[in-house]
């Protein structure tokens, strides 16, 4: 498998040319809109919560395939999730594509893993990650509305 | 003359492999590869001769003062200042425009006053006018491109008003690569009894420019972009406008005496050069000139100017792809594009592995973008050491790449 295959695995592919979970939802609990600075790629992600648990989360945008991909399958992954579990589970993937293992509740996300071989689209896998994790921090203050947030700004890798 | 594939050589990066592959690296508008002619004189400047410049009572000081001064007559040289006393150094283009919006900015722009941008500029030439604009109360004012992708001179000249200070455009745009018309665009401003500032941050490594025959009042480019190590650059400005700005930073160097709560300034260019400066860089910047002269600045830009006629050529024969920038002889060795259904970030990196380095993204001109009718573009730029065949390389792989990603985006 030549590298480009690796990075761009066929699920990943086949996400980018059909996401899941695409468009808006309403209602919703939080409606958090991310950047990438770097390229202007902008996603939406809608969040509905109930009891502690992701009922339903959708995303528009505009993006790469890593991007949409990676948004694509998140959508997936966290619904039916409590809200615990999806902030670990953002712990992991970011720590997948920085490249620090491989936690197995990432499950089918893992055909993202060769994007953490590709230093310079880092952030266009993290984006919809980074957006989930604001969106979470806005349900729990309350905000239903909450500020754009950069994915340049919270998504240095940490060092080591 | 042509440019011999022997200067290939003149850059030891070319040597390395990415992905397994030779590097083609075809991002020279981001910034420059190095001569090995400037790695030796930054190295050499290191080992034999650095010490700060301007302050020292022994020899080393001495040298290296020369050394950085020599680099400033380079520079106003290469540019042909009338004087180097005109020639600041700055860390890059954007230090150079901010500077001109700070010290000369601050006080000659008032509420209402009008400054003229293009909606080509790159966003160092906007976000400095921005700040003043919203700290002075004062207004900008966009010239739209034209139906051939050129700036509308005519736009341009609707724009002018009594109240227009300033008129500020790029010489070569980072996203089309044409050449602006200049000399004319300064007829327009000076009619109006605008200056005009030009970011020639894409021009200086590509083409002879003469500042005088331009009829520019202020000139900013990078170091980098010409071969030099990054943190220099140059920002001329006619002189006896510089000699009434006050200074743009505070500290050594560029003060005359201070007491405890006042000071008086240097004369220029020192006035605006406030802290131990880039040396080593300087003196990398004088070598990397001296390296353009040797290949010979309109050699250069034949072949830059060949190579985009040869890449429109072969993109144009390459299913999907959409070129940007208009036709003509006016074009640098800049070539942006997009591959229908393929997100230009995508393309970027199914070409790193390659090898083949290319920028993609909005190239930090979103107005541009917009103007454009799209959110980003795939960007190829070329230099001395671009050969045909590294275009030949990058369109061969283009129609790969289409295929790889059929139906994404």
């Amino acid at each position: 498998m030549g590298f480009l295959e690796q990075v761009y695995r066929d699920a990943v592919l086949e996400h980018a040319r059909s996401p899941r979970n695409r468009g808006a939802l309403d209602p919703y609990t939080v409606r958090q809109e991310g950047i990438n600075p770097s390229c202007g790629d902008e996603l939406v992600l809608y969040v509905r919560l109930d009891d502690g648990l992701v009922a339903d989360a959708r995303f528009d945008g505009h993006g790469c395939a890593i991007s949409q991909a990676s948004a694509s399958m998140m959508t997936q992954a966290i619904k039916g999730l409590s809200v615990d579990e999806a902030e670990a589970l953002i712990v992991h993937f970011k720590a997948m594509i920085h490249g620090k293992g491989v936690d197995p509740s990432l499950g089918d996300l893992q055909v993202l893993e060769g994007i953490s071989k590709l230093h310079a689209r880092v952030k266009c896998a993290t984006l919809a990650w980074v957006a989930l994790d604001a969106a979470l921090d806005a349900a729990a203050a309350g905000t239903a509305e909450a500020p754009q947030v950069d994915v340049d700004a919270v998504d240095a890798p940490t060092p080591g | 003359m042509a440019i011999s594939a022997e200067r290939r050589d003149d850059f030891p990066i070319l040597r390395r492999r990415v992905h397994g592959a030779p590097l083609v690296y075809l991002d020279s508008a981001a910034s420059a590869q190095k001569p090995e002619r400037v790695l030796d004189a930054v190295d050499g400047f290191y080992r034999q001769h650095y010490a700060n410049v301007h302050r020292g009572a022994h020899t080393l000081s001495a040298e290296a003062t020369d050394a950085y001064e020599a680099a400033r007559t380079r520079v106003a040289r290469f540019i042909n200042a009338p004087d180097e006393r005109s020639v600041v150094f700055v860390r890059n283009a954007t230090e150079g425009i901010n500077l001109v919006a700070h010290a000369w900015g601050r006080r000659a722009i008032g509420p209402g006053d009008e400054i003229v941008v293009t909606v080509a500029e790159h966003h160092a030439n906007l976000v400095p006018w921005h700040l003043l604009a919203a700290e002075r109360g004062a207004v900008i004012r966009g010239v739209p491109l034209g139906g051939d992708q050129r700036v509308d001179l005519d736009a341009l000249k609707g724009a002018m008003s009594p109240r227009t200070k300033l008129v500020t455009t790029f010489h070569v745009s980072n996203v089309l690569g044409v050449l602006n018309p200049i000399a004319e665009i300064a007829r327009i401003a000076h009619e109006a009894g605008a200056l005009l500032l030009v970011d020639g941050a894409q021009a200086v490594p590509h083409l002879p420019v003469d500042v005088q025959a331009l009829g520019a009042d202020m000139y900013a480019f990078s170091g980098h972009k010409v071969g030099a190590p990054s943190g220099i650059g140059a920002l001329w400005v006619r002189e006896e406008l510089l000699a009434t700005w006050p200074p743009f930073m505070g500290g050594g160097e560029m003060i005359r005496t201070v007491a405890l709560d006042r000071s008086t300034y240097a004369d220029i260019p020192m006035r605006f050069e406030a802290g131990t400066p880039a040396i080593a860089e300087a003196v990398g910047l004088h070598a990397a000139l001296d390296y353009l002269d040797e290949v010979g600045l309109q050699d250069i830009w034949d072949h830059d100017r060949a190579l985009a006629r040869y890449a429109i050529e072969r993109l144009r024969g390459v299913d999907g792809v959409t070129l940007y920038g208009p036709e003509g002889d006016d074009r640098g060795g800049i070539v942006t594009f997009n591959l229908d259904g393929v997100h230009p970030h995508d393309v970027a990196s199914a070409l790193d592995v390659r090898g083949v380095a290319i920028r993609a993204g909005h190239h930090c001109a979103q107005p541009l973008m917009g103007a454009l009718g799209v959110r980003s573009t795939a960007r190829a730029s070329f230099w001395i050491h671009t050969t045909t065949d590294e275009i030949d390389l990058l369109a061969d792989a283009l129609g790969e790449v289409r295929t790889f990603f059929a139906g994404v985006a």
